[in-house]
């Protein structure tokens, strides 16, 4: 017979557990309130936004199309928060690595597919690598703020791929035709990921999301620099003084989400578009973040919170056409998932100081 | 190159410096308080966002722009005192809950926007008022004391926001609470109560940042208008090193560099101008490595306070 403050222990442990998990709903339930001020009726909305997400074939392979750049995006931002530092820069470094994937690929065209494909999507990995690490090794040598400076940096890709797209990189159909639309040329087919489904744009990037969140989940628990950047997160001091090189560690995880967010750039121009266009990530930077947030900052747990939020913006765009309500709706439901889920720590910190004082 | 250099254009280059310094000044100022306090508001896009709808609509329906102010006001203190319960009441962590914040600000003002407005439309925002005598001294008249309101409102602020901090008890009290709120706490202070104050106080300031943007310095609301300025902002009070004075020094750097890039693109200079775009914010970024090692970041920044800590 459990005693009673087992019971509570138990009761507290469940609590805790839950509450994150209850920020989707409880911010559903806000929108719901707004989407009734709009005079709309919000089963109807809701119903319209889940089934155009889930409900049918077409429906859900676009929410798992969305879902793969959102899941690659949220491991480089696992690997960060993992390691203590915040990376913002998920949208810069996306943007860089589909422009490099771009431009190496169209620049090599002539190589055979099996050897362009994975360069193509190294080079993606690099380069957003390189726009982590900018501000990962500003962060290490002068105490640059990682936060101020990943924003800097997307701002930066942001202008930089406008630039190239309109000048060096664009189509040249696009000049000959006179539209100037801001796009690149087409991908080399040899660099096409393949397409899962007939009739539908679900591609192979999806495959290797996968399979990059159960190597992260191995890498951040079954290595030693996995191990070492988790402590570093953890307790920086009791890692210094374990002889933890922090800085470099801290660097390190920058420039791995930046990898991550890179590749997600890479599959991006390779899987869906097959060229670099304007507005290529949409905020994948940013709904990234929240996917890896709801997924508790595990690899794992940010597959089905991509599957979803994935679903959420493929469902909006649905919800928008049919009831009319802006699908702007859905940032506003992300912001207020991330406001509840880093609210809801203050139970297991509360909990784990009470433990740490009763001995 | 010459050509930047003729009289004229330096006037305007050094006009428009003064007046986009307006946003950031506001919003940076805010921020200061906020982070002398211990809170790191990384919300303040989303605020500003929110300021500028507000300010605009308001001021639209009730043809009224002093109203417009009010209601940016008052939005900025809403989004601040959300940001409180948050980072002050919540402990949550303050990095994050501000990106938290800054989706909740963009998608709520795109909201309203595509609901309320549907497109975009422009309004007679503040016109410029050219003060007497000053503004007559020949052209130091025309770069400082022929602005609108809100400009005369961004400079003032500064040494108002350095009397406060510096010479009155609130002051000193906001300062103990960022440095060191155990002890501020067993001296009487109440260090919720004192953070309450900086943020929203912060989230109002923000919140007329954006009417500054949306009343006065472009004169129409549009979504996602800001674009990142909120972070810039952010940066501002790091680069002058939490002090009302840095902070007007890093504006005024920063918003000449954007002047200047303005009038490149302005006379045809052959630069790309998604690359002259660029320039503020790699100055941003080579403004923080200087201002990095220097230590006189509010010991508690980032901290949640909770008694019987230590």
């Amino acid at each position: 017979m459990p005693s009673k403050t087992e019971y509570s222990r138990l009761l507290n442990r469940t609590i805790e557990a839950l509450l994150p998990l209850l920020a989707v709903p409880v911010a559903l339930l806000i929108g719901a309130v707004m989407i009734y001020a709009l005079g709309v009726n919000p089963l109807q909305a809701y119903g319209t936004l889940f089934q155009g997400a889930f409900g049918n074939v077409s429906g859900f392979t676009q929410s798992l199309v969305k879902a793969t750049p959102l899941l690659l995006v949220g491991l480089g931002v696992t690997i960060a928060f993992r390691g203590g530092v915040i990376n913002i820069g998920g949208e810069g470094q996306l943007i860089v690595g589909a422009l490099a994937a771009t431009a190496f690929s169209i620049g090599f065209s002539d190589l055979p597919r099996i050897i362009l494909l994975p360069l193509t999507l190294l080079i993606a990995a690099l380069s957003g690598a390189i726009w982590g690490g900018v501000p990962g090794i500003l962060k290490a040598r002068l105490g640059v703020n990682e936060i101020l400076s990943t924003v800097m940096m997307n701002a930066i890709a942001l202008q930089l791929s406008n630039y190239l797209l309109r000048g060096p990189m664009i189509d040249p159909a696009e000049i000959e035709r006179g539209t100037q639309i801001a796009q690149s040329d087409l991908l080399p087919q040899a660099v096409w990921l393949s397409r899962l489904m007939p009739r539908t744009l679900l591609h192979s990037g999806a495959i290797l999301a996968l399979i990059m969140a159960v190597l992260v989940y191995i890498f951040l628990w079954r290595t030693t620099i996995g191990y070492r950047i988790r402590a570093v997160g953890l307790n920086p001091d009791a890692a210094r003084y374990a002889g933890i090189p922090v800085q470099f560690y801290q660097a390190l995880s920058l420039i791995l989400g930046g990898a991550f967010a890179g590749l997600a750039g890479g599959v991006e121009v390779t899987g869906v578009h097959h060229r670099m266009i304007e507005g290529l990530s949409g905020g994948y930077g940013f709904s990234g973040i929240v996917a890896a947030l709801f997924g508790k900052l595990h690899p794992l747990g940010a597959i089905p919170a991509s599957v979803l939020f994935g679903g959420l913006l493929v469902g909006a765009d649905r919800m928008q056409r049919a009831t009319q309500v802006p699908s702007a709706l859905i940032t506003v439901i992300l912001g207020l998932v991330v406001l509840f889920v880093v609210s809801s720590e203050i139970w297991a910190r509360r909990r784990a100081r009470r433990r740490e004082t009763r001995g | 190159m010459a050509e930047l250099f003729t009289l004229p254009v330096l006037l305007g280059i050094f006009y428009s410096g003064i007046r986009l310094a307006t946003p950031y000044l506001y919003a940076a100022i805010g921020e200061t308080f906020a982070q002398r306090s211990g809170v790191l508001n990384l919300g303040v896009d989303g605020i500003m966002l929110m300021g500028a709808y507000t300010g605009f609509y308001i001021a639209m329906k009730t043809e009224n722009l002093l109203l417009g102010l009010l209601g940016a006001a008052a939005a900025g203190f809403l989004m601040g005192l959300l940001m409180a319960v948050v980072s002050v009441s919540l402990q949550a962590e303050q990095g994050i809950s501000g990106i938290g914040l800054n989706l909740f600000g963009l998608g709520l003002s795109t909201l309203l926007f595509k609901v309320t407005l549907g497109g975009v439309e422009s309004i007679r925002g503040f016109q410029p008022i050219r003060i007497p005598l000053l503004g007559q001294i020949p052209y130091l008249g025309d770069i400082f004391f022929n602005h609108n309101l809100l400009v005369y409102g961004a400079f003032l602020l500064v040494p108002i926001a350095n009397f406060i901090l510096n010479k009155t008890t609130f002051g000193l009290k906001v300062r103990a609470v960022g440095q060191n709120p155990q002890a501020a706490d067993t001296l009487g202070v109440n260090v919720t109560l004192i953070r309450y104050t900086t943020v929203c106080l912060g989230g109002i300031l923000a919140g007329i940042a954006g009417a500054s943007l949306s009343l006065a310095l472009i004169n129409l609301f549009q979504e996602n208008m800001t674009s990142g300025m909120g972070f810039i902002a952010v940066a501002l009070v790091y680069f002058g090193g939490w002090r009302p004075w840095g902070v007007l020094g890093g504006a005024l750097l920063f918003s000449f560099v954007n002047a200047l890039q303005l009038w490149v693109q302005v006379k045809g200079i052959n630069i790309p101008s998604d690359i002259a775009v660029m320039m503020p914010y790699i100055l941003t970024i080579i403004a923080l490595t200087f201002s990095g090692r220097r230590a006189r970041q509010p010991q508690a920044l980032t901290k949640p306070f909770e008694r019987g800590e230590n």
